[in-house]
């Protein structure tokens, strides 16, 4: 696009801002448009698991039902507790939203169409989620409530956690793939006995799916995990105190890490945007709509998920972390690492 | 601890049961109905919202005999009477609060004439309290608003009294 610009005869500074600011565009407002869908859709398919109709009232079958929910609270007053600290209290929503608009920069939605190419993608999405942490403790140390303080530390906690094992997973995947760009990852996919596009074919890397999967769902504190909003305990966590747009900026915020964590399950470990089975006339269909079923599946599934399994205690997700995925996964880096050493580079000399 | 439990909690064959379990009710025909546009059959007996009635030449049928007012065992219904210029005893006033209002029924019971009974509707729900604070006036007006459906009931119900 740089060089379209630089034809209508800009210099080259200013066409790469402006392809880049127009490629971000790009990416945010569908993105936003895909959070509300994807809200609609979540309780929609939450609601079909309990036998229940779900919102369908505004618009067709209730389509615009987020649409009315985002108008509704961005009417509504802002309201900032007397004890909180202002300043923070006002800047944790948006590093949370900040942080989770940010690392669709290396999401490749077919191949060279990705905002920032870098080699070292992966990194860049294990350093941004990481950061995502600083929006939920500040929020809730900020609050300056208990409830709210109660759940940051252990949101804080349970990320930390899972982070370790979302590592452990990907160095699977970047040892089999060879690279850390998500680009090259999915390509290196291609052709599982061929026939099959997907490292989630491979009999050793299938488990680590699982572990990625689950601990993509404890990552974004979904159901099983949702300890952070434990209402029973909690209230609302660590949005207690939030309202209006506040609120809503989490509320986007956590929809859009659980559409990044379906989409890296998708390039990671299912052929992200090639088709499913190695199969000539499938590459006819555009890459773009293979990884848009592909996260929408996983999607599905994260609902599923929190329409079937009762959340954890505290201490069993902390022992299922550290003490089950943890060794699970540096068990699996073993395994593949092995496997690769003796059959790709040559083995025992 | 067998190599059993082992071998279905590695698996995660009790996730996938279960989740087996609930793909199966995604695909079930819904349990609740279509609420605003679809309503479930109520019976004839069903203890909704409050009306006053009255009688075919619009003549209302409370005789301020206040027994309504000592059964409530909500104490929600305050009656002043007076005679009428023509003599009759009628009510100058007569307040539900449905604020307290436990909808147990014993007004209507209690009713020697059926003035009082309560009605089939029960979306009647307001934006402010003081709506909530029934006067003569709106029950009389919600008896003529009402009637048909309260008659029919009445007649449904009326040989099992």
């Amino acid at each position: 696009m740089t060089a379209f610009f630089q034809n209508l005869g800009m210099s080259y500074d200013g066409a790469w801002l402006l392809s880049t600011v127009i490629g971000i565009l790009l990416i945010a407002l569908p993105l936003m448009l895909a959070v509300a869908m994807i809200i609609y859709a979540d309780r929609k398919i939450w609601a079909a698991m309990a036998l229940r109709r779900g919102p369908n009232v505004v618009g067709p079958f209730g389509l615009l039902q987020s649409f009315a929910d985002g108008a509704k609270v961005f009417l509504q007053e802002t309201i900032i507790p007397s004890a909180a600290n202002r300043t923070l209290f006002l800047i944790a929503p948006i590093i949370t939203f900040t942080v989770a608009l940010i690392s669709w920069a290396v999401i490749p939605f077919q191949v060279g169409v990705v905002l920032a190419d870098i080699n070292v993608g992966l990194l860049y999405i294990l350093a941004v989620s990481s950061l995502g942490v600083y929006g939920v403790v500040l929020a809730g140390w900020s609050s300056n409530s208990k409830y709210p303080f109660y759940s940051a530390i252990r949101a804080s906690a349970q990320m930390i956690s899972y982070e370790v094992s979302i590592g452990f997973t990907l160095i699977s995947v970047v040892l089999w793939a060879g690279s850390f760009n998500l680009t090259e990852i999915v390509e290196s996919q291609k052709g599982y006995y061929g026939l099959l596009n997907g490292h989630g074919f491979n009999p050793l890397l299938f488990p680590v799916a699982v572990i990625f999967f689950i601990s993509a769902l404890a990552e974004t504190a979904r159901t099983p995990f949702d300890l952070t909003e434990a209402e029973s305990e909690l209230v609302a966590g660590y949005q207690t105190e939030y309202s209006s747009m506040a609120f809503a900026l989490y509320w986007l915020g956590e929809y859009a890490n659980v559409i990044l964590m379906c989409a890296l399950n998708a390039i990671l470990f299912w052929g992200g945007f090639l088709p499913p089975i190695d199969w000539a006339p499938l590459y006819y269909v555009p890459g773009i709509l293979w990884l848009f079923a592909k996260i929408f599946f996983f999607f599905f599934v994260f609902s599923w998920v929190k329409a079937t399994v009762p959340r954890y205690r505290y201490d069993q997700l902390m022992r299922l972390g550290w003490k089950i995925l943890l060794p699970l996964s540096l068990f699996f880096v073993f395994l593949v690492s092995g496997f690769l050493m003796l059959t790709r580079y040559g083995g025992a000399q | 601890m067998s190599l059993a439990y082992y071998i279905k909690s590695f698996t995660l064959w009790e996730f996938v049961k279960a989740h087996w379990l609930t793909l199966k009710y995604f695909f079930k025909p819904k349990a609740t109905i279509n609420y605003p546009y679809e309503k479930n059959p109520i019976s004839p007996r069903f203890r909704g919202e409050h009306a006053l009635r009255r009688y075919p030449n619009g003549e209302e049928r409370c005789i301020a005999c206040k027994l309504c007012e000592a059964i409530c065992p909500a104490q929600a219904i305050t009656i002043e009477a007076q005679p009428r210029e023509d003599g009759s005893r009628r009510t100058t006033r007569y307040d539900i609060d449905m604020t307290k209002c436990i909808y147990c029924g014993f007004c209507q019971e209690a009713c020697p004439v059926d003035a009082v009974v309560e009605g089939p509707n029960f979306e009647f729900s307001t934006e402010t309290r003081e709506e909530l604070i029934y006067d003569k006036a709106k029950l009389l007006e919600n008896g003529d608003k009402w009637e048909r459906a309260i008659a029919a009931n009445l007649a449904a119900d009326a040989p099992y009294r």
